[in-house]
């Protein structure tokens, strides 16, 4: 760390009380030769590089019929490119210890490269090659297309797996939402090496591009790698197109028989977009019903009153063009329904009287001071980084995001309280043996 | 390629002890104002009684239930109101707690952390209630999966005598039986700060840490502590197979382990504990990536597995064990996969890997040490593994020297002891038929 960070980092200690908490990671933004914008956190405290990098539009945007497709795509990129096939590409990614991985989310398609700083030239020349020239050779599709086949013969017997897609389904409908992300068993034996080329082409632009690096070069070293690695994409990428989707307001429980000796229980509703004035509100909130770990409410009198489970947790889901309020939890098949029963009160109970003071400022000292710890890692930070970029976020958030914690009042979190949570609202799935309780409207 | 220059060290630690006992181990790093504190105690599942199994996890558990000081729960509630995250741990040679907060913070996680080194108290209902909650938790992580399911058998079969054998959160019958009082028996023998190590990582100095141990853990009275004296285990001389059908599966999948040295025990008469090391890149060469001997020749030159891949951890204060792991493309018998991984081990130790092969796995593991800095978290777990498995700091710090010197010819020796010995075990994980 440079000495001047250093004397910011010193002066925010002693006036933590006061100083939002940027310390020394706020990014600053740069701009590459061609074009391509990146926030960077310069670190030369050690010889190594993160860059973490998304495309906007992720498995959501496979075409009917293909479901599977980006994920699919994702897993084969670092499977030859080139003149490298397999091996060889594997190869010079091992002799050079240099970490680079794909992978599709709803939303977006994501990637992220790792390596000594002096690798960084022949690291972003194979992020390059992986983008623009993979091979998809037919030994190699095979070979991925057999692991994911057998991941999904896998699913149909995870009751959580099972849960998670039952929600969907009644959340989302027919919406692409709704769809698993790595397709189905029909879809992913159908998908073809062209298929994989087009969305290749369509997806992964120069417009759409969100990257974000931690590591020790220059800002100008940082240009000119960005160039070579993604230089050569396509300026646009096909549009996406998908419509806003709501969960039914009508709750409903749903009941996956299996053989377990848990039940797995998954639970939720419409929940808060990201650029609602209530987010933070939201946040704080679901902390003190499921998010706050070993302190939230639904853990204190689940597990550690009544020893129901090993945990519950709820969180807010924020999709691009949805939104749930959700949690889960495990317990044995003949005590589920007690379980359930206590998660359905205190969801009222919330909706009803809200929180109080004492809970609102605790949740604002956790979601405030914990904020830093996440920024431990270099590829970490620069994921963080990434993220605020695709939440439309500024330079600045990480000092914003707190003076939007700070500024939440009781009345209003607990007015959004009263409008969140309902649980008559409640699409509530249950995956195992579930005795005292059953399915219904 | 030109062979790596060593580092000379990998974190860099200030390292003292406390009148009563307890180590403590500091490293500096000022990359963000956090800092964690860990302390790890010489206690796992390994030191039960046969019978008793699950106390060392249920103790660990426990911790959070209040002490004169706190009362239960309030542990959490104060790292959480100081924004930090906290969590606890157990395995078989160790018990280890730690949390993360802003710098500023670190002195009242000492106060609360050395408060439960001495202080604890149980109340009979939140005993009972806690172990329904690990019962709970062993459903959920044991029961529910079918490889965990398999991985607790093979380990039964594999250790004839050792506890290692012993599931870490237990059999559900015994914890089950556990009681307040095998709680704070357990608590009495092992907790002490003469058997203790405090690891401290992150924005502190050793100057810092130190004027804070003394005023938290200093007054803490050491105590005599049992010596860790585990049943060992006898030569492996049979073959054993572990076959579980369970009805989630729907692909088979395969695997065995040999008994191999820890960096702390060796072998007897079949390898030492200083070839740990070379254990380790044997692990690395023949079983991570698509360019080992095992991937090449069942996932990529014939298509028999879906993957392949070979592990080992020396990081034991007993024994260790060397494990290969496959599983079988649809439509490939288990028969004819076992067989085609038998034939390939057989090449191996008939023709041993390379010179080139070894340069290779340890250019990759020196530029590991690089990346290893990277988070703080790393180094507290690395002191900490390593103190309570018969090592010291100086063991973590000079990795890079000892990478370094490792030959091709000990890799091959160490490869060809632990494959041609003579007892091992197969687990074959296989679906229920019509279920």
């Amino acid at each position: 760390m440079t000495v001047l960070l250093r004397l910011v980092l010193v002066l925010f200690v002693g006036l933590s009380a006061l100083a939002p908490a940027t310390f020394a990671r706020d990014p600053v933004e740069v701009r590459s030769p061609g074009g391509i914008v990146a926030w960077f956190v310069r670190d030369p405290s050690l010889p190594i590089l993160a860059i973490e990098f998304a495309w906007r539009g992720g498995s959501a945007a496979d075409p009917d019929g293909k479901g599977g497709l980006a994920a699919m795509t994702a897993d084969l990129l670092t499977s030859g490119a080139g003149d490298l096939d397999l091996q060889a590409f594997a190869r010079e990614l091992e002799d050079r210890s240099i970490s680079l991985s794909f992978s599709a989310g709803a939303d977006t398609l994501q990637g992220g490269l790792r390596l000594l700083s002096r690798e960084a030239a022949r690291g972003a020349d194979l992020l390059a090659l992986a983008l623009t020239r993979p091979r998809f050779d037919a030994r190699e599709v095979e070979r991925v297309r057999a692991q994911i086949l057998q991941g999904l013969a896998r699913d149909e017997t995870t009751p959580e797996t099972l849960a998670r897609r039952a929600f969907a389904r009644a959340a989302f409908g027919e919406h692409p939402y709704a769809r698993p992300a790595r397709g189905t068993p029909d879809s992913v034996r159908g998908l073809t090496v062209e298929d994989m080329r087009a969305h290749l082409a369509r997806r992964y632009a120069r417009d759409n591009l969100v990257v974000a690096a931690v590591g020790d070069v220059t800002p100008e070293e940082l240009g000119r790698l960005l160039d070579r690695a993604f230089g050569a994409l396509p300026a646009r990428a096909a549009p996406v197109d998908l419509a806003r989707v709501q969960p039914p307001a009508a709750g409903r429980t749903i009941v996956i028989r299996r053989p377990a000796p848990q039940t797995f229980a998954l639970f939720g509703h419409q929940g808060v977009a990201r650029d609602d004035p209530d987010f933070f509100a939201a946040q704080l909130v679901n902390y003190v019903l499921g998010g706050g770990g070993f302190n939230s409410r639904l853990m204190a009198r689940v597990r550690e009153r009544e020893g129901l489970t090993y945990g519950i947790g709820t969180g807010l889901g924020v999709l691009d063009r949805a939104e749930v309020i959700q949690g889960s939890f495990s317990s044995v098949n003949d005590r589920i329904a007690r379980a359930m029963d206590i998660v359905r009160e205190e969801w009222a109970a919330m909706g009803a009287r809200g929180l109080t003071s004492a809970e609102l400022q605790g949740a604002k000292d956790y979601l405030n001071g914990s904020f830093p710890l996440q920024f431990d890692r270099s590829d970490r930070i620069a994921r963080l980084l990434v993220n605020a970029r695709l939440d439309g976020r500024g330079l600045d958030w990480f000092a914003e995001r707190q003076r939007r914690i700070d500024a939440v009042t009781l009345e209003q979190a607990n007015a959004l309280a009263r409008r969140l949570f309902d649980p008559a609202k409640l699409t509530v799935v249950l995956a195992g043996e579930p005795q005292g309780i059953a399915a219904g409207e | 390629m030109a062979p790596p220059a060593a580092r000379a060290q990998v974190f860099e630690p200030k390292t003292f002890e406390l009148a009563n006992g307890l180590q403590v181990l500091v490293v500096e790093n000022r990359r963000a104002p956090i800092v964690t504190q860990m302390v790890w105690y010489k206690t796992g599942a390994a030191d039960e009684v046969q019978g008793v199994s699950g106390i060392a996890h249920f103790l660990e558990h426990l911790m959070f239930k209040g002490t004169t000081n706190l009362a239960p729960g309030e542990f959490n509630r104060i790292v959480a109101r100081y924004g930090g995250r906290d969590n606890a741990f157990t395995g078989h040679d160790y018990t280890a707690y730690f949390q993360t907060v802003s710098r500023d913070r670190l002195d009242s996680m000492m106060r609360i952390e050395a408060d439960r080194m001495a202080n604890l108290t149980l109340a009979e209902p939140e005993v009972l209630t806690e172990r329904d909650v690990i019962v709970e938790e062993r459903r959920q992580v044991v029961e529910q999966r079918p490889s965990s399911r398999m991985r607790e058998q093979i380990a039964a079969a594999i250790f004839a005598n050792h506890p290692y054998g012993r599931p870490i959160i237990g059999w559900e019958h015994e914890i089950k039986a556990l009681t307040r009082k095998d709680a704070l028996d357990w608590y009495a023998r092992w907790y002490a700060p003469n058997n203790a190590l405090l690891v401290v990582a992150g924005d502190v100095s050793a100057e810092e840490v130190r004027a804070m141990a003394e005023r938290h853990y200093g007054p803490i009275p050491r105590k005599a502590v049992p010596e860790r004296v585990r049943p060992q285990e006898p030569p492996a001389v049979a073959v054993r197979r572990v076959e579980l059908k369970d009805p989630r599966v729907r692909q088979p999948s395969w695997s065995r382990a040999w008994l191999a040295p820890s960096h702390a025990r060796g072998l007897p008469g079949v390898l030492g504990p200083e070839m740990s090391d070379a254990l380790d890149l044997a692990a690395e060469i023949i079983g991570e990536g698509p360019n080992s001997a095992l991937a090449r020749a069942l996932v990529h030159d014939r298509p028999l597995a879906t993957g392949a891949a070979a592990a080992y951890d020396a990081a034991n204060l007993d024994l260790a064990t060397f494990w290969v792991f496959a599983s079988p493309r649809d439509g490939v018998e288990l028969s004819a996969l076992e067989a085609a991984i038998e034939e390939t081990l057989a090449r191996i130790v008939r023709d041993g890997v390379t010179g080139e092969d070894v340069q290779r796995a340890k250019r990759r593991a020196l530029d590991q040490a690089v990346f290893a800095r990277d988070g703080a978290g790393t180094a507290a777990r690395a002191f900490g593994v390593a103190f309570a498995t018969g090592k010291d700091a100086a063991w973590v710090e000079s990795w890079p020297q000892r990478i370094a010197a490792v030959t091709v010819d000990q890799v091959n020796a160490a490869l060809r002891a632990i494959l041609r010995q003579e007892g091992h075990t197969t687990g074959i994980l296989l679906p229920r038929p019509g279920s």
